[in-house]
Formats: structure tokens, sequence, C-alpha cells
């Protein structure tokens, strides 16, 4: 079966979607060479996911002040990761909110580490705000570079991003 | 989204996208895409459906491990269970972002 990219999403925003040209082209390619039983396991979520205990929401306001721009930063979610605040303006909140692992599947890959089909939970993951402004600067200088070093410092094995 | 994943691979960490827009992933260039069908907000499937979520997670580990070249694409085939008129409602924020009221301002909304 192949997947109708556009089923769900409302017909006026399509041309925005085809009209979207690559950062790049080359073939980049890190080879996965280890077991996946073997392997730690990260996610990134764009859900817009912070804990609300302990961390700031993304910046709403000024995304509503102004609709270009979006909050480049991010979150580091530990895999224990207690109650969770969402800030996007650009989808419900409501299932992600009644069960986070639809977005954010922490249980699902903890369980996976348990059955031994991975490796082990990476011991942190990230969150970002997925709607961003067109030149990808924040993400680009400042936020890439700190999920690399993080993902690095953690020694990742792979890393499993779903927009939202 | 496969920008960052691009970014990341780059950097010698691999990376597998799920996503909604398995179209927009390929165009972008993305190393590993796995595709579902489902309304936005849901890229591993619904709630407190175990399943459906370790049906999304594993294949995701099978591109991530297994995928031998960049470019791959693996579409599941799983059917939203809930009709779309109403799952293309209910995945929508209570009004509309900031972005698409400008554009409804601007009318650079090509409604149909």
């Amino acid at each position: 079966m192949i997947v109708d990219s556009y089923r769900f999403l409302p017909r006026s925003f399509r041309p925005i979607y085809e009209n979207v040209r690559p950062d790049g082209t080359d073939p980049v390619w890190a080879p996965f060479e280890k077991r996946l039983s073997d392997s730690r396991i990260a996610l990134l979520t764009s859900s817009g996911m912070f804990l609300e205990d302990s961390q700031e929401s993304f910046d709403l306001d000024r995304e509503r002040a102004e609709p270009t721009w979006g909050d480049p930063s991010f979150r580091t979610i530990p895999a224990q990761m207690g109650a969770i605040g969402l800030a996007h303006l650009h989808i419900s909140y409501d299932d992600i909110l009644d069960d986070p692992n639809i977005a954010f599947p922490i249980d699902r890959l903890t369980e996976a580490a348990a059955g031994g089909r991975i490796g082990e939970v990476a011991p942190r993951h990230i969150s970002v705000m997925g709607f961003q402004e067109k030149s990808l600067e924040g993400w680009r200088k400042l936020t890439a570079p700190g999920i690399i070093e993080l993902l690095h410092r953690d020694e990742v094995d792979g890393l499993i991003l779903a927009p939202v | 989204m496969p920008v960052l994943a691009r970014w990341i691979e780059a950097a010698g960490i691999p990376t597998v996208l799920v996503t909604m827009m398995p179209d927009l992933a390929t165009k972008l260039f993305t190393p590993r895409t796995v595709g579902v069908e489902f309304p936005f907000g849901h890229p591993f499937g619904l709630p407190h459906d175990t399943a459906m979520q370790n049906r999304v997670l594993d294949e995701a580990f099978h591109v991530l491990a297994g995928a031998d070249r960049f470019g791959t694409r693996v579409d599941i085939d799983l059917e939203w269970p809930i009709p779309r008129k109403d799952a293309y409602k209910a995945w929508q924020p209570p009004e509309p972002s900031p972005i698409v009221k400008l554009w409804i301002e601007r009318e650079m909304l090509n409604r149909q």
C-alpha cells in the first residue's frame, strides 16, 4: 500500500507542501552497524512537549504576535518523564494528552527494551515544536548542534523522529 | 523535520522518520522513512492501542536497523479505523493557527 500523504490535510494547504524545496540533496547516510538488540535508541517528537513541573513551555505568545515565527528551542525529555504539557498551535492536544505514546512512544520503547527487541532506551529524548520559520536558522544554528551533542554524549545508536 | 533527520544523520547518528507525509519526506531527501496514513498528531496511532503503536514502532526499528540504502521508504498498510471526516476534524486545533489566520486574511489559501 502507498500512503496518501494528503488524506488528512485541508485541500487548500496542499500547494504549500508541494512547493517545499529541499535544504540539501546529497545522500547523507550513517550505517546502522550494531545489532538492534545491543542498541540504544532515542526518540524525537515535534509535538512541543515539555515537562510541566520543571520546564518552560515553547513560546506561543511570540508566535501569535509573529505568525511566521516558531520557537526553535528544544527540550530534553527523560525516559521517566512524569507530567507533560504541550505547546503547538497547529494540532489538537486531546489525543496526545490522553496517551502521549501516539506521538512519543516512550512506554512502547521501554517495553521493547525489556523484551530484548532493542538493547536499551536512551536516558534522554528530544522535543521540538514543529512549526518553524522558513529559513530554519534557529534550528540550524542552535537546536540541531545541541541535539547532536546530546545524542553523542549519550552514545545513542539510532534516533526515531516523529513529526506531528 | 526531514531537515533535522538529515543534519543528525550527517553527524553520524542513524535516523528514521515516522511520518504522515512520506511524499514530503522523500522529496526532502530523508535518509529512512516510515509512512503512515494517520491523521496529524498521531504518528504511532490511536491512544491506548498498544498493538497499533507497536506495529509502527517495530517497523521503525526494522527500517532504522535494516535499510541498506539512502532514501528507503516503507509505508505501513494500516487503515485509520475512524471515518475520514471525523478524523479530519478531530486532529485540528480548536482555532486556526496564527499562520493560517494570516493566510486567510491575505487570501493566500485557494479555498475550494
